[in-house]
């Protein structure tokens, strides 16, 4: 089972876009995938069509009164499936630990009992560093990082590396891609090209800015599902085939 | 994700159900359902086709077992999909539950299972089946359509399957139905979970159950077809099964029994033509030696002309089949024959397996001629005709005759104190011709219990018969080895007799070689002649006869 988690410290970044489409592309490679959606506000449950609801709420996750495997949802795709969100994972935090005590690999533990039955799961972490992004980063084997090409992001993906290589014993692959790229601007095309030049881990592969993206709230779908031969699809297409090999 | 259907439902088709509803919104496409249970799941569900989904479109099934339903009786059903995309075979248990499956690609079915390649299935399925063949029993061309039921925010919460089939006799020998007919079967409405969506599954299903003509599909698709052409599973059994009661008249018993016998025996005749396993013409024998062994042991009940001439007739059927069946059972042997060796490599003995290959084809072609020939086909008609007259004249009016518990009691007590008397005079000097006989006389008092197994006491019957055929085994492997050792002596004459004439491709190592196995040979019937006295001992010694006395006295009325 590998573990990719769509992660960064800046909401609107095009963390749920990816997962879910990306996701979709794994479990049409024939993968059995799993995608949890961390997020309290849902949004990934909401373009699957899936209620953001999980029984007993991600304090029976956490705590273990309630199966991971019990609270998964079947999606409208073969061999992918869905663990939804829940309003009350704003909590997960403080399920997660105290000043004096925090627990840092709890996600991975949770997540453990999933192998035999999934090939590659996909976390869509909330933006924020908190200790659910460590026990995420702590979980992952690859951490996409969706990068909108501005200096700032280019910084915080700097201290994401430092912060990652501090870990003791396993730490995760960092794979960058850039996100919402605008080809009209001048900065977009300088800072992508300057940072594949320089930066290892970063993905050819770059997610456009373009409203048929924005359209998956509307579908309800992946871009990949209800425009297979768009410019989006293929980006996202060509991201997946970066990624996984 | 999908899991396995739910439950299934019968649809009996009404007036104007094969008209397919259609709908212009791209959410609502033509489905294959029938207008009552869309309209029963219209109020809950929304209704949308889903073309090319896995599960959907045009498949054809058939059906595979043995001739004597060896899969079926195991409790497993195996299923030869072929699609456009390909074909594969399905292993699964008799409530569906998958075992095994593995791609197939241009393997005829009607072929022994040993030329089925390597896989998952061929594993499974062959120590149940060797050595018969597979063949077709029913097939059926089904046409599947798939359905999602949509809740109201648009998502898929289950999986809907409409399938229909027409079924057809498949030319599997033994068949009561002539290949080619075909039934149409009612369409099957199916229901899958999609995970986490339990209560809208069993919504639909109970929606679906409540529309009118509807039923619970109680039985796979496999015992559907097979029932809508009027047959049954596991309707061929090569033990004697006809229905005798202790106060029939002893005629009448013995002529159903011998029907019983003649229908088995004639159910073969075209498995044995066809050369399509070895096991038709085992069966195929069997049925003739029961059949001598009535004759002889039970004839007085009959008319004495009758008995007499086709007395002679099955001997000329026996000692026409025996040649080949002798071959198979050294063909058969041939691998586990190899695995003795200890000297000669397996190579030596190829010639020697070839050799026997082509003598089988030359005694097979003899006797395939017999059975085509007019006189087998009156030996059957014949016999049928006497039989059918002695069953349907029932007791006859003139002398008293003996019942059937009276005549399996007198016959087969007699049959008991042959073997005894026989048995106990042997000792360890004695000639292997005694023991040859005592044989035979095992076989006909192990085919008198099971003639009359139904007017015996079950439990005392098992342990007497499992005695009996201990002690057959024994007798058995003695005899084979012997009969086996002197076969390959004249076997070895006969090559040696073709390569001195420049045909055969004998050589001094395959020659080697058949010593070996003949030694072998020596070595197990030796081991079989130790064992004799013990298995004697524990079948009719002192311990044994208050068992033999039991089951002997009371052969009497036993209700069903």
């Amino acid at each position: 089972m590998k573990i990719y988690a769509t992660y960064n410290i800046k909401g609107g970044v095009g963390k749920t876009t990816a997962a879910v489409n990306l996701a979709y592309l794994s479990a049409a490679d024939g993968q059995r995938t799993l995608l949890w959606d961390l997020d309290p506000q849902g949004a990934a449950s909401f373009l699957f069509r899936i209620k953001p609801r999980v029984k007993g709420g991600g304090k029976a996750l956490i705590r273990g009164t309630k199966t991971l495997e019990g609270a998964i949802k079947g999606t409208d795709f073969d061999n992918l499936d869905l663990l939804p969100a829940d309003f009350t994972y704003r909590n997960m935090d403080l399920l997660l630990g105290t000043a004096q005590r925090k627990q840092t690999r709890k996600l991975a533990q949770l997540l453990r009992p999933l192998a035999a039955e999934f090939d590659n799961v996909f976390l869509d972490c909330p933006p924020s560093i908190s200790l659910v992004s460590e026990n995420v980063m702590h979980a992952a084997d690859v951490l996409l990082v969706p990068l909108i090409p501005t200096t700032l992001s280019v910084r915080t993906l700097d201290q994401l590396t430092d912060f990652v290589a501090g870990f003791d014993g396993d730490r995760p692959e960092i794979r960058a891609f850039f996100s919402m790229v605008d080809g009209r601007k001048k900065l977009h095309q300088e800072i992508t090209q300057d940072l594949l030049a320089k930066r290892a881990g970063v993905t050819a592969a770059a997610i456009p800015a373009l409203s048929l993206i924005e359209r998956m709230s509307v579908e309800r779908a992946p871009v990949t599902v209800f425009a297979p031969r768009s410019q989006a699809a293929r980006a996202f297409r060509a991201l997946w085939s970066e990624i996984r090999s | 994700m999908l899991t396995p259907g739910l439950r299934g439902y019968l649809l009996e088709p009404a007036a104007g159900d094969h008209e397919t509803t259609s709908n212009s919104t791209s959410r609502h496409r033509a489905t294959d359902l029938p207008p009552a249970a869309l309209a029963a799941l219209a109020p809950s569900f929304t209704v949308v086709a889903e073309r090319g989904a896995p599960g959907s479109g045009a498949r054809r099934l058939t059906w595979l077992d043995t001739f004597d339903w060896r899969l079926y009786r195991a409790g497993l059903v195996l299923e030869l999909e072929q699609t456009r995309r390909g074909g594969r075979l399905l292993l699964s248990q008799a409530d569906g539950t998958p075992q095994a499956e593995q791609p197939v690609t241009g393997w005829p079915p009607r072929r022994p299972a040993q030329d089925l390649p390597a896989g998952p299935v061929r594993d499974r399925i062959m120590v149940l089946i060797s050595p018969r063949a597979l063949l077709p029993v029913v097939s059926a061309v089904s046409t599947a359509s798939v359905t999602r039921l949509l809740n109201a925010d648009g998502k898929t919460v289950a999986w809907l399957t409409a399938e229909r089939a027409g079924v057809t006799a498949a030319h599997s020998t033994g068949a009561a139905t002539a290949a080619g007919t075909t039934a149409e079967l009612p369409l099957r409405l199916s229901v899958a979970e999609v995970r986490g969506y339990p209560a809208q599954a069993r919504k639909a299903a109970a929606l679906l159950a409540a529309v009118s003509g509807a039923s619970p599909a109680s039985q796979p698709l496999f015992i559907a077809a097979l029932t809508a052409l009027g047959r049954h599973p596991a309707n061929y059994t090569n033990g004697v099964d006809a229905e005798i009661t202790a106060e029939l008249p002893g005629s009448v018993a013995v002529a159903r029994l011998l029907l019983r016998l003649l229908d088995t025996l004639e159910l073969n005749v075209d498995g044995v033509l066809r050369d399509i396993d070895t096991e038709f013409l085992h069966d195929f024998r069997v049925a003739v030696r029961r059949t001598r062994s009535a004759i002889k042991l039970l004839g007085e009940v009959l008319p004495a002309e009758a008995a007499n001439h086709h007395a002679q007739e099955f001997k000329w059927l026996g000692d026409l089949t025996t040649p080949t069946r002798d071959l198979d059972v050294h063909l058969l042997g041939f691998a586990a024959t190899t695995e003795h060796l200890l000297a000669a490599a397996p190579a030596d003995l190829e010639p020697f397996r070839a050799f026997l290959v082509n003598r089988r084809a030359r005694e097979f072609r003899r006797l395939a001629a017999a059975l085509r020939s007019p006189r087998f086909g009156a030996i059957t008609d014949d016999w049928r005709k006497a039989l059918l007259a002695v069953r349907d004249a029932g007791a006859p009016k003139k002398r008293r005759q003996p019942t059937a518990a009276e005549l399996a009691a007198r016959t087969t007590g007699r049959a008991f104190r042959r073997i005894a008397a026989q048995g106990g005079a042997i000792t360890p000097d004695s000639a292997p011709e005694s023991l040859h006989n005592l044989r035979k006389r095992c076989k006909e008092l192990r085919y008198l219990l099971e003639f009359f197994a139904p007017l015996h006491d079950p439990v005392a019957y098992r342990k007497v018969v499992g005695d009996l055929k201990q002690l057959q085994d024994c007798l058995g492997e003695f005899q084979d080895s012997q009969v086996q050792r002197e076969e390959i002596g004249a076997l070895a004459d006969a090559m040696l007799a073709e390569a001195l004439t420049g045909h055969g491709t004998a050589t001094a190592a395959t020659l080697l070689a058949m010593g070996e196995v003949a030694a072998w040979l020596a070595v197990s019937q030796a081991e079989a002649r130790d064992d004799f006295a013990r298995r004697f001992a524990r079948f009719a010694g002192p311990a044994a006869q208050p068992r033999i006395s039991a089951l002997l006295a009371e052969p009497g009325p036993k209700t069903p």
